[in-house]
């Protein structure tokens, strides 16, 4: 978000020459905002001659920032600042007050102004404070969008994940359907199909319940974690022979590089064990009849790259860019058959960025997916956080 | 029973298991069911051939794929009734119903079922526009 924010600026003093002093310091102030969306913010100025003529203003045009006189002609600054309030209008007040004394500021600040400024006000107190104010005011609304993106992202979560849940309760429903009417006739190959279709089913909930609850563990950072000197080595050719029972019904080969170890980390073992099946699952499940998996492991300084290469389907572009999303699975033909969850790599992406690492996939269709990962090597043992 | 025989129905579903179940029930009431789990091939079974009744699932390949079908059905053969099966639509923000003529217009299925669907419910509905 490095855009430029306009904030308004309401200036409301009696004094017109005040008023035109004021304008001229913060017509072109800019405001540079640090941080990750370094940005800036520039100002649009209006002015008022009184209270009643600035409510009126405020009620057309409300603006961010509010420069009030505390002595006004008629309604008075403070009983303006408590209109405002009870107006619920989110508004920053800076009072200026040429009796800027303990009590002013103190009255000043249990009706809601931001801050309080001494007349007569010298131009690099009045950009000082309106800079103070401008991050205030532009802190306080990413923080806001950000907790409401947040609501929208889980609102979503729960939506797909509900949505993924009832599809195999309907498929159940419907052969439990075929089921209840014993006069159906069914035959024992159909009736074979009906149990072992609705377990295969009841198994995909049961992973993805599982896969769901992982994942919210190591998001909330509630997941305890062991970091401990491991092997990698050891981790990968504990993984690389549990897949080879299924790689091997497909006939294919699964090969480890190097052939040896010890590859020292420090690490929480199940999480690396977590990164290797996920992968070498995906390997094995998008692969063709007779194809590899290769998985590599090269230590390179601080930095550690995990390679897992198939000769699969792959995937198009398209498909390759969202494969990390939650609940997103390369959707077509060639998958239609392929159980999964959709949250294996969500829960590989937020485990790599553990380790301070990163997750990529580079894939052709009917050639092959490559999935790297780079990990941090030394990598201090700290609670879990997404 | 209801009885259907010689009536035809297209069934669109990329739900496996849904399918197979349907087709069973189907089966029993005298359909003949021509089957299609991606949107392409249930277009090219619209182009192929002349069912009585058509059913299809909202979400496929495509968010929308069901819309889509709905289209080319009612453009293709604009007597034969279509039920739409819907899943959650809050995941693809597409918020819609068949109550007020508006909606009706733009969203060509003559009924609509939220999954997960019981099968008296399709029946039902099957029945009603047959």
């Amino acid at each position: 978000m490095s855009d430029t924010e306009t904030l308004r600026i309401l200036i409301v003093d009696d004094e017109a020459a005040l008023r035109r002093g004021m304008e001229r310091v913060l017509r072109d102030f800019v405001v540079s905002l640090p941080g990750d969306d370094a940005g800036q913010a520039r100002f649009e100025i209006a002015h008022a001659a009184s209270a009643e003529e600035a409510l009126q203003a405020i009620d057309q045009q409300p603006p961010d920032i509010l420069l009030l006189d505390y002595k006004l002609p008629g309604l008075s600054g403070l009983d303006m600042l408590e209109r405002i309030a009870a107006a619920g209008r989110p508004i920053l007040t800076v009072l200026i007050s040429a009796y800027a004394t303990l009590e002013t500021a103190v009255a000043a600040a249990k009706r809601g102004a931001f801050d309080v400024l001494a007349k007569p006000v010298r131009p690099e107190e009045l950009t000082a404070t309106i800079e103070k104010v401008a991050r205030h005011l532009i802190y306080q609304r990413q923080a806001l969008s950000l907790a409401e993106e947040r609501k929208r992202v889980r609102y979503q979560f729960v939506s797909i994940l509900a949505h993924e849940l009832k599809a195999p309760l309907g498929a159940v429903a419907g052969y439990l359907d075929i089921l209840k009417d014993r006069e159906s006739a069914i035959g024992s190959g159909m009736y074979d199909q009906i149990i072992e279709r609705s377990l295969a089913r009841i198994d995909g909930m049961k992973k993805l319940i599982n896969d769901m609850l992982d994942l919210t563990r190591i998001e909330s950072g509630q997941r305890k974690r062991k970091v401990e000197a491991i092997d990698l080595y050891d981790v990968a050719d504990t993984c690389v022979e549990v897949a080879k029972v299924d790689a091997g019904e497909r006939g294919l080969a699964v090969s480890l590089t190097p052939d040896r170890g010890p590859i020292p980390l420090l690490a929480d073992r199940s999480e690396l064990e977590i990164i290797f099946n996920n992968l070498l699952s995906n390997a094995v499940k998008y692969n063709r009849e007779g194809g590899s998996v290769e998985v590599s492991i090269v230590p390179n300084g601080q930095q550690i790259t995990i390679r897992v290469a198939d000769t699969g389907i792959g995937m198009a572009p398209e498909e390759a860019a969202s494969v990390f999303n939650d609940f997103t699975r390369a959707k077509n033909e060639k998958t239609r058959h392929i159980p999964g969850s959709g949250l294996g790599l969500s829960i590989l992406k937020r485990i790599v960025a553990l380790y301070d690492g990163d997750v990529s996939v580079e894939s052709q269709p009917d050639i092959g997916t490559t999935f790297t990962v780079h990990l941090k090597r030394s990598v201090t043992p700290e609670p879990a956080r997404a | 029973m209801a009885d259907f025989t010689g009536k035809s129905i297209l069934l669109v579903d990329d739900d496996v298991d849904l399918l197979t179940g349907l087709v069973f029930q189907l089966k029993r009431l005298g359909f003949d069911t021509v089957t299609a789990e991606t949107q392409r091939d249930g277009e090219r079974l619209i182009d192929e051939t002349t069912p009585d009744i058509a059913v299809f699932d909202l979400m496929l390949e495509h968010l929308d794929a069901g819309f889509t079908l709905c289209h080319r059905m009612k453009r293709k053969h604009p007597g034969t009734p279509v039920i739409l099966l819907t899943g959650v639509t809050a995941e693809t923000g597409l918020e819609f119903d068949t109550v007020t003529a508006d909606e009706r217009s733009w969203v060509k299925a003559d009924a609509m079922l939220a999954k997960p669907i019981r099968f008296e419910q399709l029946q039902r509905e099957i029945e009603r526009l047959l």
